[in-house]
């Protein structure tokens, strides 16, 4: 039997705390309490509407409990290759919280809204600077709406030139889900290329499928095996005479800011995460942002819509301006709040500070990937260098213990660590993606290694610490065949 | 160094470790000719002077008073609500992909889904999509999918539905071969009629996927849902409800729209606790009857139980997602947007029931006070009488233009011009005002005196 007396994990849902006879608090307004539903009678709301009545105390403790049963950044070291978990500074959120911009609704006349237009017209400046492309849209919500305007802007491209026989986008093996998802969404087939043993793309296998049916292809650069395409040059000259335009991924951007720019590789449009290299908070799963870059000949096409500037001031070119336009993207003007935290956080580190962005992701990521190998770690491109993340691959220990990568991941969530990215890339078996960023310091990779070194020694001797972790945290390992058999999505709706 | 912890001893050490003389030496994969140094890009500064920036910045733009709407809108946020949605273990979290490690946030997605559903009389919601617009899009592209009896890809969109979100849908449905049809709103009503929607057809069994029911619509007047939905179902076509979450406590829930209710309700939720902030980031929400649990896009949390049966939630469904099916996704969506949810679940639990009720009659009241006050004036006229919730249209007896730029010297934004893009005679300078629980009696009088005096300045201005 159980020797505490109150299991600090268990929370109750809101729901079960509620109690209809209660009543609101302050935080409603006075007036309206007594009042009749004042709108036409066979219109108005006659179903029972379900909403926890709470007292404000209880409420605020139940979500604070609540939030203390996630890993954070804030709390724990997340080494999640391609997310880029570093410290997302304080202060971009306290700015950006500010009431002038928090309070300002997006139709506000451009003489009230220069201030903002001035943060996002220079955002756009950073951002094309960073990149080495032409014009830069902050419009897309997130990186996979980014992409979607970029291979939409593909296919605007080739339509406007009514070269229409463009049906395919060609997609690396190891590519992020969304890529191929994208290409569909745009009403493109896929063709998948595979990776050599290098982790390079087969330049062989390229040459073979491309052809006057090619409309493009998607690549990210360091690629999502955690190494830099040494052929990118060869790549975007054999698309280019084919017809077909380049697509950046900007998901590793945090590797090559200020080393190496998409636009010099020969891309000719490009999505960055800005909840990835420029330091917006993930949120528990967004909101991110995912503003777009184009070369010259997709500027045209760029999605609405861009503050510009003149001598009057700034303003917003809308589809009158950019009649080729692939559209809007969001009612307004896509996630202002976020694109502030990252405008914020250019200001902060500057040109110097992003070159050091770079360096120092790299130097974290080469730095454990050299221990982890002297521990005796495999990893699947040992010769090559890492990006500032690399692949270590647990198909040993698979093998000899029967303990797989996902059972190292929980595992090491006892221990503290959220765990790195596992089962992706798809082509290499039981693999962890790992990626430090350059917010870690030296001493908390030494930890982290010493516990990887210490759940291997487990994994030898007693395996079932693996299989059946996590032992530490709010729940043990969960029933995910019951949650998709046994639907549970609501809590007034049981099936 | 910003956010870069190192000593150079540590520089030196691990330098050694990985065997090289420089951090330089870690690029030498990269093309020499391809590399380049940043510039026109300003140098770091420190936290103070990027503050006293922003602070300017934040000042130039002030916090007017306002009545625009429009599908953003300004409610009261209790003062708790992102005190706790930003403590960095909500606020710095990831994708809650390893399920033991983020309860509170998959938690806090299920009380928010049975929220969702509970508003708008649905079965089951997914965790959120990027805002209303955008979720329209998506509710479009489920609705074509699910709807396979009908075989079209044909929808109906009503001009009463906002301009901009029916730009929004165009963009991301148009490369998939769906076509969307305009149906024309009722001059005098500002809504759609059955008797334009049977004119639409060009036979009585012409097949298409979907109707779209906005609710209230962009004109802020009240569409007939029940005989709408009836129609809509009659046609053997799905029925999307696109409804505003705070009317949903004084309007019927789009659940129970006509006999059988619609299908698919989404909308945007900013209304619940989320500020203005210029756009976003907001949040859509996407709600639909269990048959289309399948055809949701985005993330869905369930609720199960751990290996010794204790309680717990994870992410669920995922075959239907882009990480898995990769080209034969639901969606290419990825991220959701997770913290704007936790916020709106804050939002409804601080409020309850009883408190989003005296909202919404508050937001209700006001809108009829400013009415009356504006009826007063006989240069203004209400082209779509008065069956509102918080927001309704005048017309200008002069550019509206100049008294929305007039306005905004008053440190007022007057709300959105309205008017159709190619507009008659009849149908210029039109006036979307918003009217929310924020505004007190004194700023109603306030702007209509305001707008009063405004119009007859220009007036004069005009004639002279």
């Amino acid at each position: 039997m159980s020797k505490r007396i109150i299991d600090q994990n268990a929370e109750p849902l809101i729901f079960e705390l509620s109690d209809q006879t209660r009543q609101s608090s302050s935080l409603a307004p006075k007036t309206g309490s007594e009042q009749k539903n004042p709108l036409a009678s066979h219109l108005q709301r006659k179903s029972t509407l379900d909403l926890p009545q709470v007292g404000e105390l209880q409420v605020l403790r139940h979500y604070t409990r609540l939030s203390q049963k996630n890993f954070s950044i804030d709390t724990h070291f997340y080494p999640l290759g391609s997310c880029t978990m570093k410290y997302n500074p304080r202060v971009c959120n306290t700015l950006a919280q500010l009431p002038g911009f928090s309070t300002r609704h997006p139709m506000a006349h451009s003489s009230m809204s220069q201030g903002i237009m001035s943060c996002l017209f220079d955002l756009q400046t950073i951002l094309k600077e960073a990149t080495g492309m032409q014009q830069v849209s902050l419009t897309p919500m997130a990186g996979a709406q980014g992409e979607f305007a970029g291979v939409a802007m593909i296919r605007a491209y080739h339509d406007h030139n009514q070269d229409t026989l463009r049906s395919e986008i060609i997609v690396p093996d190891a590519a992020h889900g969304t890529n191929p998802a994208t290409a569909v969404m745009c009403g493109y087939t896929v063709k998948e290329i595979p990776t050599n043993d290098q982790g390079d793309i087969d330049i062989q296998a390229l040459e073979k499928i491309i052809g006057p049916q090619t409309a493009g292809i998607m690549l990210t650069n360091p690629s999502t095996l955690g190494v830099f395409e040494r052929d990118i040059k060869h790549i975007a000259k054999l698309i280019h005479q084919a017809g077909g335009l380049l697509y950046y991924d900007g998901a590793n951007l945090n590797a090559i800011l200020g080393k190496v720019k998409p636009g010099d590789m020969g891309f000719d449009v490009i999505h960055m995460n800005l909840h990835k290299t420029f330091s917006t908070p993930h949120g528990g799963g967004g909101p991110g942002a995912g503003p777009i870059g184009v070369s010259k000949r997709l500027q045209p096409f760029i999605p609405i819509p861009i503050v510009a500037h003149n001598e009057q001031g700034y303003y917003w070119l809308s589809e009158d301006d950019l009649p080729l336009s692939i559209g809007r993207l969001s009612a307004w003007m896509g996630n202002v709040g976020i694109l502030l935290r990252a405008y914020i956080y250019a200001l902060l580190l500057g040109r110097d500070g992003m070159e050091r962005v770079a360096d120092y992701a790299t130097l974290n990521a080469n730095y454990l990937f050299k221990r982890l190998v002297a521990a005796d770690f495999e990893m699947a491109f040992p010769k090559r260098r890492a990006s500032h993340e690399f692949i270590l691959t647990l198909r040993k220990e698979a093998k000899s213990y029967g303990t797989s990568a996902m059972d190292f991941a929980k595992r090491l969530l006892d221990y503290g660590y959220h765990a790195p990215t596992t089962y992706f890339p798809l082509l290499v078996p039981e693999c962890f993606l790992i990626e430090p960023t350059e917010t870690e310091s030296m001493a908390d990779l030494d930890a982290f290694i010493e516990t990887l070194i210490k759940i291997k020694t487990e994994a030898k001797d007693s395996p079932d610490l693996l299989k059946e972790a996590p032992f530490e945290l709010p729940v043990r390992r969960l029933d995910d065949v019951k949650a998709a058999r046994e639907l549970d999505l609501n809590f007034y709706h049981q099936e | 160094m910003p956010y870069i912890p190192h000593t150079s001893n540590d520089l030196v050490q691990m330098l050694r470790t990985i065997g090289v003389d420089s951090i330089e030496d870690l690029f030498d994969e990269i093309p020499k000719d391809l590399r380049s140094k940043l510039q026109n890009i300003p140098l770091g500064q420190s936290e103070m002077a990027v503050q006293q920036q922003l602070f300017a910045k934040s000042l130039q733009d002030g916090t007017p008073l306002c009545f625009a709407g429009g599908g953003a809108y300004e409610h009261y946020i209790p003062a708790a609500l992102w005190e706790i949605a930003t403590r960095g273990e909500f606020y710095s979290a990831y994708t809650p992909y390893q399920a033991e490690a983020s309860q509170g946030t998959l938690q806090v997605i299920y009380e928010y889904q049975s929220m969702i559903a509970s508003l708008t009389a649905m079965d089951v919601s997914n965790a959120s999509l990027y805002d209303g617009a955008s979720g329209l899009a998506e509710a479009v592209l489920m609705a074509v999918r699910a709807n396979r009896k009908a075989k079209s890809k044909r929808i109906l969109m009503p001009e009463s539905v906002s301009p901009v979100y029916r730009q929004v849908v165009e963009t991301i449905v148009k490369n998939q071969g769906i076509t969307l049809e305009l149906v024309p709103y009722n001059q005098r009503t500002g809504t759609i009629q059955v008797e334009q929607l049977d004119a639409q057809l060009s036979k009585p069994d012409d097949a298409f996927a979907a109707l779209i029911i906005p609710q209230p619509n962009y004109f802020g007047s009240l569409e007939e849902v029940h005989q709408l939905t009836d129609w809509a179902h009659r046609h053997k076509a799905l029925v999307i409800a696109q409804v505003n979450p705070i009317s949903l406590a004084l309007l019927e829930a789009p659940g129970n729209w006509g006999e059988h209710g619609a299908d698919i309700a989404v909308g945007e939720a900013q209304a619940l606790g989320i500020p203005l902030s210029s756009g976003g980031p907001y949040i859509g929400f996407l709600a639909c009857k269990q048959k289309l649990v399948r055809q949701l896009p985005g993330r869905i949390v369930g609720r199960t139980v751990d290996l010794e049966g204790k309680t717990g939630f994870t992410l669920t469904l995922q075959a239907r997602e882009q990480h898995i099916r990769r080209s034969k996704a639901t969606s290419n969506i990825c991220t959701n947007q997770g913290l704007m949810a936790t916020a709106v679940t804050l939002y409804l639990a601080f409020l309850g029931r009883d408190g989003l009720q005296k909202v919404a009659t508050t937001c209700a009241l006001n809108t009829q006070t400013l009415m009356h006050l504006l009826e007063q004036n006989s240069d203004l006229s209400f082209p779509f009488g008065q069956g509102v919730f918080h927001e309704f249209v005048i017309q200008l007896p002069v550019s509206i233009d100049k008294v929305l730029s007039y306005l905004a010297q008053e440190d007022i934004v007057g709300g959105i011009d309205v008017s159709p893009r190619k507009s008659s005679t009849e149908q210029k300078n039109w006036l979307l005002i918003c009217v929310t629980e924020t505004k007190t009696e004194e700023e109603l009088q306030f702007f209509a005196d305001t707008l009063r005096s405004i119009c007859q300045q220009i007036s004069r201005e005009e004639s002279s």
